[in-house]
């Protein structure tokens, strides 16, 4: 690694904010003081809403549209970036100062190939010349770890899939040999696996070129892989900075605590720790600390005056008056267990038996041409027995079928084969039409995406009377108590009424959601990747809310997610799907230890800890799936311990690990246990 | 805990969501002006028969093709009859006949535009077909044809009008079903057991709307130069009526020595039409839709 | 690629046919017929029996459709209902003419339209953009023959620079239409131009604000080469789609302003053919400016796949 001591990137009291409509000034940033050296790989960790994503691009000397400088500057290099002409900034960005952004698909000219994009980049940046370009190219793409560069060179963006374009990027970025990356937040919206694999390649490419990193993100996993540093940020400011051992091990921010203990881990089985509240909006800070109105620790001090960055005896700087009185607390426990009671006993509230759905249908001219849609459905074979009161993950990746399966349970799709049965005995009609109405009321369906699943005309009072009118028919007085009754009991107040979903944070209309969902009272809730699209504090609340809702009702929950931590926090058991078919099932303890299914010890490995010394273990490679679905294992091109032509022709059984673990594989499971504990040790 | 308040509680009633869009709307210039003008010349729709100096149809032998005087501000045309009177009562005929056939073809355009935008599937395919088709004749042909079998009375005028032009408002309103149905507030809607009568108002047509009002607004600017093409033509409006279209077919031949017969027409009519495309940009950004232009239909 | 031509082909086959039937049935609805249309108050007795013998209108309404359209397929129109003319050949001509026109104010109208179009985008909200954008309203608002009449006024009789009338015959060659074409161009091209010029200024306005233009910029490039390299092929693609639908309009549409000028194009022939009630031109002239339509919309279409790369490599994803 280049030690070089020079700072790379010297921030100086830089405050960044816009004028609203009112001409009032709103700052984004406030007094931003961050120093970067040659080589150090930094996180900037924070919230949505803490400008990390502003401080990054403000590096470049870009502010976007209605944001100005309010105070500071930040240079480059020893030049200061907002004072550079165009000319000097067209000359850094891209070259030794490169951006990594965050949805790489969006980000690449659609009507450009991918060779002649980077060919862009390396025309502007270095010094290689015309006929040595396109050798250099394929270079690039081959130093991260594309597969056939020279068919890829001439592919357009589209045609690649997330982790590829992502790749691409990066690719892009290197290319004119930067002495800084900027990463915005890299890895979001990618595959567990995937992601997991761009880390490591992020990670061996700092080594190799000692390239310095910014890598901004709200996942700590993901910084734990790849920093040596981090800053943490709130409402605009820094409030603590240390190396990555000090702030992931022993926080001594409050914020940073709170933030850790809100991360559900996979190898504890409680809920993690909920903060209440949000932050606070640009321009609401006011004159004390930011975090003050949800800090457990908070003395009169903190609301009057604001805290300025102090450093620690070890190195550290931390914005808080009480950061001493934090450094003696112990390190952040673990959670709020969660009470689970013997199910095998209760009766049973869904089955599905031997369900398969297509999502392919025909259109106009193929019935005219008498086409019969392709063969192999999108989600096969998938049989499942849920108990009252108990909560079932589904868990996988992008092509699991895991919402698919919802929307069949819930009506939406139809199922093309099997049936689903409720309550032992009413066999649940394919579509919506046929099921009556207590049927419906009974099952209930919340969505990932709380913007999209909230009508944005209807105030929360109309949203919560829906199905109140519908499955009660109740009017105006019983509406409004219901409604009151309801929100509070997702400890929203009665005010929140007369609000339209876009008065609302992400976290408080997902509550909204859910309490629609519970107006129903409902026995069976589906839940769709719920706390997906939230914070990691608010999926904390969130996930706390659903538990207790579940203790007070009774409810059965059917949770798909992708996350596997987040599933070890609230499920009893856990079903994982690949390309939509089963392949383990079990209590969640059970299927997170040996023996495993072989895509669920991939999915294990592939995890990030928030934790400087976890290491992932990447046993499959990072491949797309290609249709059509072979024969025989659905896992069989990506599967670590394949046997051989077995899995290519004959569809694994399933095998009981115990009364209620199946794994369906065709090494014997205590074959695989063997094997897997060689692996770890 | 309930969680803090850091945003001012708002009125969210319809009847404060339409103020705060009309407030929205005259904030802006374009908005100001173009509803000023629109405002004006209905005005002038109710107020005309009793403000004017003159009768429209009286004839004078002496007074033709007089330039403006004293008593007869805008002048004489080629009857003699009062260019002024005529100019304010020019747009009677035409703002009633589009006032009424706007309002039917939006109405009729967008429920068979919702309805197939919402069945999708073979149905929803081999409609857009016809539509299509439809869409693929030029539009006097489509008018003239009927206009000429049937007469131009405003008994015929008005069905046309509102046939024709509520065609394009069904490609329109497929459109922002479409868009409006692939969100998940629908499918929640539906998963929940509401029916398709019911998702439809309370779920769809709320968020359809804005897109159909500004739609309306358009079509209603359309269809103004629709009738006035149509008078000019001589299918539109029939003498002695005065309307802006009429008048300027029967002035352009003195146009060379007697400009005042095609001037005030034509300022009153620009006017109105501009005014109508002004307030409908204004709405749009006030909406914050975004709209993109077509080719005139 | 070859099954997406296919399909797209044939759906234009398909509303062709739509449209055909759609005319025929069409005029069948009219009360009376052709003839009684054209003989109007002399439709009686022998007169009419001669006219319905020789247009053949006795026959069910199925086959004659069947006839029209197998011959219309091959270029035979049938004969004007006084039974004197081809209608291929009057058409003809008249087709022509307005090609003529048509050819003309593209030739003119396009780049202007364009140009203006990505300048008014680049530099938005500054004073080029407010008035090229101004003036692009007012010359979509107000009616063409207003604009028409309007420009007559000023170049013809105040100026007098240009001639404000067609006098030139029907079958007269293309050089033989200047100076007279030129105020019809200018019309034409106004109500053309402003339109595609809002919506080239609507799609760069909104590429601009795209995740890889902000992208390109972050990498450095510098801003001319972000937009002809980056800007201009993303936001000129649904250009084509409203230029093709502006030539159709070219074709049809301008009627009014073929009737101010007295040019002696498709439209004008339309507008005289419905007064005199003869319906079979009237038909002819109907199915061929569908037809026209369809083709520009197909070509279009065609034209737009080939240059998206999103829809060119479609069929290679799965």
């Amino acid at each position: 690694m280049n030690l070089d001591n020079k700072p790379l990137i010297e921030i100086c009291d830089l405050s960044i904010g816009f004028s609203n409509l009112e001409k009032l000034v709103l700052p984004i940033l406030r007094n931003i003081d961050l120093t970067i050296k040659a080589g150090e790989t930094v996180g900037l960790v924070g919230e949505s809403g803490s400008g990390k994503s502003t401080l990054a691009l403000a590096m470049m000397g870009y502010l976007g549209n209605p944001l100005k400088v309010l105070s500071g500057s930040t240079s480059f290099r020893h030049q200061s970036t907002f004072d550079l002409s165009m000319r000097e900034l067209e000359q850094i960005r891209g070259g030794q100062l490169a951006l990594i952004p965050q949805n790489a698909g969006q980000a690449l000219t659609p009507t450009q190939r991918i060779g002649r994009q980077i060919s862009e980049a390396l025309k502007l940046h270095s010094k290689v010349n015309d006929a040595d370009r396109p050798a250099r190219v394929i270079d690039l793409l081959t130093q991260v770890r594309l597969p056939d560069p020279e068919i890829l060179v001439n592919r357009y963006p589209h045609e690649l899939s997330g982790g590829q374009q992502q790749r691409v990027a990066i690719a892009m970025a290197l290319a004119g040999e930067p002495n800084a990356l900027l990463l915005d937040e890299p890895t979001t919206g990618l595959d567990v696996t995937t992601q997991a694999h761009v880390l490591e390649l992020l990670r061996d490419l700092a080594h190799e070129t000692g390239t310095a990193m910014v890598y901004v993100s709200h996942d700590l996993g993901a910084i734990a892989r790849v920093c040596d540093r981090v800053v943490v940020m709130y409402a605009g400011e820094i409030v603590l900075d240390g190396s990555v051992r000090q702030v992931l091990l022993k926080p001594v921010h409050p914020y940073a605590r709170s933030l850790l203990a809100s991360i559900p881990k996979l190898r504890e089985a409680s809920l993690p720790a909920a903060l209440d509240g949000r932050p606070p909006a640009p321009g609401d800070v006011g004159n004390g600390c930011a975090f003050a109105a949800r800090c457990a620790m908070a003395e009169d001090r903190c609301t009057n005056e604001r805290p300025i960055l102090q450093i620690t005896k070890s190195g550290e700087r931390v914005r808080c008056h009480l950061y001493e009185k934090v450094e003696q607390l112990a390190a952040p426990g673990p959670g709020t267990a969660v009470e689970r009671s013997p199910l095998s006993q209760a009766p049973e509230v869904l089955a599905l038996d031997n369900v398969a759905i297509s999502y392919t249908s025909r259109g106009l001219f193929d019935q005219i041409l008498g086409r019969q849609p392709s063969d192999t459905p999108t989600v096969d074979d998938v049989s499942l027995v849920i108990r009252k009161g108990e909560t079932i993950a589904l868990v996988g990746e992008s092509g699991s079928g895991k919402s698919t399966i919802l929307k069949a349970i819930a009506g939406l799709i139809p199922t093309r084969n099997g049936k689903i049965t409720y309550n032992g005995n009413e066999l649940l009609k394919a579509s919506i039409d046929q099921r009556d109405k207590n049927q419906l009321r009974r099952i209930q369906l919340i969505f990932q995406n709380p913007d999209d699943s909230l009508n944005p005309r209807q105030t929360v009072a109309q949203i919560l009377a829906q199905p109140l009118r519908l499955y009660f028919g109740l009017s105006n007085q019983e509406l409004h108590d219901r409604s009151v009754d309801i929100l509070e009991r997702v400890r929203l107040g009665s005010h929140y009424l007369e609000r339209l979903p876009s008065q609302l944070s992400g976290g408080e209309k997902q509550r909204v959601a859910v309490a629609r969902a519970f107006i129903a009272e409902p026995e069976l809730v589906l839940c769709d990747e719920v706390t997906s699209a939230l914070d990691v504090s608010v999926q904390a609340a969130v996930l706390e809310l659903l538990n207790r809702l579940q203790r007070e009702f009774g409810t059965t929950y059917i949770f798909v997610s992708h996350d596997l931590a987040v599933v070890r926090a609230l499920a009893d058991r856990v079903a994982l799907l690949y390309q939509g078919r089963l392949c383990e099932i079990g209590p969640v303890a059970d299927v997170y230890s040996l023996p495993s299914h072989p895509y669920t010890e991939v999915l294990l490995g592939a995890v990030l800890e928030p934790h400087p010394d976890s290491v992932p273990v990447l046993s499959a490679d990072d491949i797309v799936e290609l249709s059509p679905m072979p024969i025989g294992c659905p896992f069989q091109r990506r599967c670590p311990r394949r046997l051989g032509e077995i899995c290519d022709t004959q569809i694994p059984p399933w095998q009981q690990v115990s009364s209620e673990h199946l794994i369906r594989c065709h090494i014997s499971h205590s074959d695989l246990q063997k094997i897997q504990a060689e692996q770890l040790s | 805990m309930t969680a803090k308040l850091s945003v001012p509680i708002i009125k969210n009633r319809t009847q404060d969501r339409l103020f705060r869009v009309l407030s929205d709307v005259m904030a802006r210039p374009s908005g100001a002006i173009g509803l000023s003008l629109v405002v004006f010349h209905l005005v002038l729709v109710v107020i005309s028969p009793f403000i004017v100096p003159f009768d429209y149809r009286e004839i004078s032998a002496l007074l033709m093709l007089k330039g403006p005087s004293f008593e007869h501000w805008f002048g004489n045309d080629h009857l003699g009859r009062d260019i002024f009177s005529r100019t304010l009562l020019g747009g009677r005929e035409a703002i009633l006949v589009t006032g009424i056939a706007t309002p039917i073809a939006v109405l009729w355009g967008s429920f068979i535009g919702i309805f197939f935008g919402l069945v999708g599937g073979r149905i929803d395919e081999f409609s857009m077909r016809i539509v299509d088709a439809f869409l693929s004749l030029p539009w006097i042909l489509k008018m003239l044809v009927l206009i000429v079998t049937f007469g131009t009375g405003i008994g015929v005028l008005i069905p046309t009008l509102a046939f024709f032009y509520g065609i394009p408002v069904i490609r329109i309103a497929r459109a922002a079903t479409h868009d409006v149905v692939a969100r998940d507030f629908i499918s929640a809607a539906k998963a929940r057991g509401h029916g398709r009568i019911s998702i439809i108002r309370h779920e769809l047509l709320p968020n359809v709307l804005d897109t159909l009002m500004v739609e309306g607004a358009m079509r209603w600017s359309w269809m103004l130069l629709a009738f006035s093409s149509l008078s000019f033509l001589g299918f539109g409006a029939s003498p002695p009526t005065p309307d802006w279209g009429l008048m300027i077919a029967d002035a352009r031949g003195f146009m060379s020595f007697a400009p005042w017969g095609v001037l005030a027409p034509v300022v009153f009519l620009s006017s109105l039409i501009i005014g109508i495309n002004l307030t409908a940009d204004a709405l749009a950004k006030a909406l914050g839709i975004d709209r993109i232009q077509k080719a005139p239909v | 690629m070859l099954s997406m031509l296919l399909r797209r082909l044939s759906l234009g086959l398909i509303t062709v046919i739509l449209v055909s039937i759609i005319i025929f049935t069409g005029v069948e609805f009219l009360p009376g017929d052709a003839c009684t249309a054209f003989l109007e108050r002399e439709a009686q007795g022998k007169l009419l029996e001669n006219c319905r013998q020789d247009l053949n209108l006795n026959r069910p309404a199925i086959d004659r459709y069947i006839d029209w359209a197998s011959s219309a397929m091959v270029g035979d129109l049938g004969l004007s209902v006084n039974g004197q003319q081809s209608i291929a050949e009057l058409v003809g001509n008249r087709m022509n003419n307005s090609l003529l026109l048509a050819f003309c104010a593209l030739l003119v109208g396009v780049p202007l339209a364009i140009f203006f179009g990505v300048i008014t985008a680049l530099w938005r909200d500054k004073p080029i953009d407010l008035f090229f954008s101004t003036a692009a309203i007012f010359a979509m608002t107000i009616p063409e023959f207003v604009s028409s009449t309007v420009l007559i006024l000023v170049f013809s009789v105040w100026l007098g620079w240009l001639p404000g009338i067609v006098l030139t015959s029907a079958n007269a060659s293309a050089a033989e239409f200047f100076p007279e074409i030129i105020l019809p161009v200018i019309v034409v091209a106004m109500v053309m131009t402003a339109h595609i010029l809002r919506m080239v200024r609507t799609s760069v306005i909104d590429v601009l604000a795209s995740d890889y233009v902000r992208m390109a910029t972050l990498k450095g490039v510098p801003y001319w080469q972000i937009v002809f390299h980056h800007v201009l092929p993303n936001a000129l693609l649904p250009a084509i789609n409203v230029v093709a639908l502006t030539i159709a309009w070219l074709l049809g549409g301008v009627v009014v302003i073929e009737v101010v000028f007295n040019y002696p194009g498709l439209g004008r022939m339309m507008i005289d053919s419905i007064s005199d009630r003869d319906l079979p031109v009237v038909q002819a002239i109907a199915l061929i400016l569908a037809t026209v339509y369809v083709s520009i919309n197909l070509t279009a279409d065609l034209l737009t796949m080939i240059a998206n790369p999103r829809l060119r490599t479609l069929h290679m994803r799965k």
